[in-house]
């Protein structure tokens, strides 16, 4: 459904990005693993188009998507950044924003029905009349991802979605992702740090490191090893009810 | 993906109809205050008697005063409040910023610099050193043209330090005083070069007043506030999407940029146009976006015509205000929105400040 060829993107001269290529299926949850600084947020946004890419192409079901407006590209990704405007607007309004790449020139009730079923997905329906400055870090996360998901988009691409979440949230946040993309048949690549909860979650794990993809492995398939040339630190996999776990060694 | 239709919530229903309402109420006001206008001044006339002669009816000598005299000056104070408000609206949403409108960013200035020197230079205007008519605009055309192309390489500045700095409020508002003032310095420049009457003349015309339009005026003003506002209502699910940043509303299929370029090239038009007609007249743009918000939110869906009918009405109570209060001599409305505005600046520079 998704395929990036050997993309790349520098920044005033510094190579962000080289090369990357890879490729997502529908019906498929990725998690985008790496350290800090290693280009994982900007390999987000040159899929999306809101970096232009200075090499290599973006396939969204067969179609580059350099040669799509804005508004087709919203219609086939759905992008959830780390952080966003606490606007004054309410939880409803900011998502029904999210229905803009669909909208003729005013809002149906059939847009309603769809935000509405968005926020009852994500338990934000108590927060609809809430305005956004009034929410928490986490309430925000989940609007932005009702967002995302409202414009029905063939991709969702998340930026760390579960960095402002308690426990309890990232796990129901993570289980109502996976649902959404199972039962919608989209795919999703998601950046992340915690790797158990990506060990967890993911169909696939893509790890980067210098802005290249170090390795892509199933969540049973990852070795220490790798884990270890990415991070830099020693680790172990122990399994845990049969699910891998990494431990620092 | 196609998700499983839900029931919008009853509570939306009453959110949005408690913002349609208020609008109705805003509409409501501005039509009272059109009538009320007109009806008192030197002469007073009965409410009813001016909505007659409005409909083409009524006694003759009523209808000679509402139509000839009062009704070019109501029109002229509806349609440049509604200007300033929109601009006002729409430099605030692609500025992201709070402290900005065409007087703030000293856009309005730099259209009266370029009037100034259309009118003095060009000769687009001819000049008494009377108060009441100091400038008539011979070619409305002309002077409008170069009041906005002075205003563009404001604008231009104005983006070029957006981009540059990221725009902070407090960056952009220094910048727009830096620009305010060398604009200010260029109308000094062309006045100390003019004749006695040509400088008496200037010096009355940057006061903002809406006394000087006539029958020829309210069209141009009111066929651009019209057009105006169609495209901004149009764009008001992008200016939405472009308050909750550029990188979110590029992802929403909007681009940033082109939006934010077109909604200042109109913006600075219908600066252009108010000041070249009428003057400065500061404010307008700052203060009725922001008395809106604290009802209306920063959704744009109800900004924009709420902008439109809430700088009307605050220019017609000025001017009525500014033709009321030390009559039978009239202020220029400028010196009443400067009044009513510059506290509420600095209000708003205040509350900034505010931990």
């Amino acid at each position: 459904m998704l395929t990036v060829d050997g993309v790349s993107f520098s920044y005033r001269g510094v190579p962000v990005l080289e090369r990357v290529s890879f490729s997502l299926a529908e019906g498929e949850m990725v998690a985008l693993l790496g350290p800090n600084g290693t280009g994982k947020t900007t390999l987000l946004r040159a899929i999306d188009g809101i970096l232009r890419p200075s090499a290599g192409t973006v396939l969204i079901e067969s179609r580059d998507a350099a040669s799509c407006s804005p508004r087709e590209r919203a219609r086939f990704f759905g992008y959830v950044p780390q952080r966003g405007e606490q606007v004054r607007l309410t939880v409803f309004d900011a998502v029904l924003l999210g229905r803009r790449p669909r909208l003729g020139w005013s809002v149906e009730r059939s847009d309603l029905a769809i935000v509405q079923s968005a926020l009852k997905g994500l338990s934000l329906e108590r927060l609809s009349l809430r305005y956004l400055d009034e929410l928490s870090g986490g309430e925000f996360q989940k609007v932005l991802l009702a967002r995302a998901i409202v414009q029905e988009p063939r991709v969702l691409l998340l930026d760390e979605p579960t960095s402002s979440l308690d426990l309890k949230n990232q796990l129901e946040m993570l289980a109502t992702l996976r649902e959404i993309v199972r039962g919608h048949g989209v795919a999703a690549l998601l950046s992340m740090h915690d790797l158990n909860t990506a060990f967890r979650f993911a169909d696939r794990l893509l790890f980067m490191k210098d802005g290249a993809i170090a390795g892509a492995c199933t969540p049973s398939d990852a070795s220490a090893d790798l884990v270890r040339d990415v991070y830099g630190i020693p680790v172990e996999i122990v399994r845990h009810r049969g699910m891998p776990m990494i431990v620092p060694a | 993906m196609h998700l499983e239709g839900g029931r919008p919530p009853a509570g939306y229903d009453r959110h949005i109809g408690r913002k349609r309402l208020f609008l109705v109420a805003l509409g409501a006001l501005c039509a009272l205050a059109f009538v009320l206008s007109i009806s008192w001044g030197a002469v007073s006339i009965p409410p009813l008697e001016v909505v007659r002669a409005l409909l083409g009816g009524g006694e003759p000598r009523w209808r000679m005063i509402v139509v000839g005299i009062r009704l070019p000056q109501a029109l002229a104070a509806l349609f440049a409040g509604g200007a300033l408000s929109l601009a006002g609206v729409a430099m605030q949403s692609v500025l992201r910023n709070p402290l900005g409108s065409p007087f703030t960013l000293g856009i309005s200035n730099a259209a009266a610099f370029g009037a100034a020197f259309s009118i003095i230079a060009l000769g687009t205007g001819s000049m008494q050193s009377s108060a009441v008519n100091a400038v008539t605009i011979v070619n409305p055309w002309l002077t409008t043209g170069v009041a906005f192309a002075s205003a563009l390489v404001c604008m231009t500045v104005v983006l070029a330090i957006a981009s540059v700095t990221r725009g902070t409020p407090d960056v952009m508002v220094l910048a727009g005083v830096a620009l305010s003032s060398l604009f200010t310095a260029g109308t000094m420049f062309l006045q100390y070069f003019a004749d006695d009457s040509q400088l008496a003349a200037t010096v009355f015309w940057t006061f903002g007043d809406v006394s000087r339009a006539s029958w020829r005026d309210a069209p141009i003003m009111g066929g651009l506030l019209l057009a105006s506002f169609c495209l901004f209502f149009a764009r008001r699910f992008d200016l939405n999407a472009i308050d909750s940043g550029d990188e979110t509303a590029l992802s929403l299929g909007v681009s940033a940029p082109r939006i934010r370029l077109e909604a200042m090239v109109v913006s600075s038009l219908l600066a252009s146009v108010t000041v070249a007609l009428l003057g400065v007249i500061g404010f307008v743009g700052l203060v009725s976006p922001h008395m809106l918000r604290r009802f209306l939110g920063s959704d744009h869906r109800f900004l924009v015509p709420g902008s439109v009918l809430a700088g009307g009405l605050l220019l017609l109570a000025a001017d009525t205000a500014a033709r009321l209060a030390f009559a039978p001599r009239t202020l220029p409305v400028s010196v009443f929105t400067a009044f009513l505005g510059a506290p509420v600046f600095l209000a708003l520079i205040a509350r900034r400040r505010r931990p």
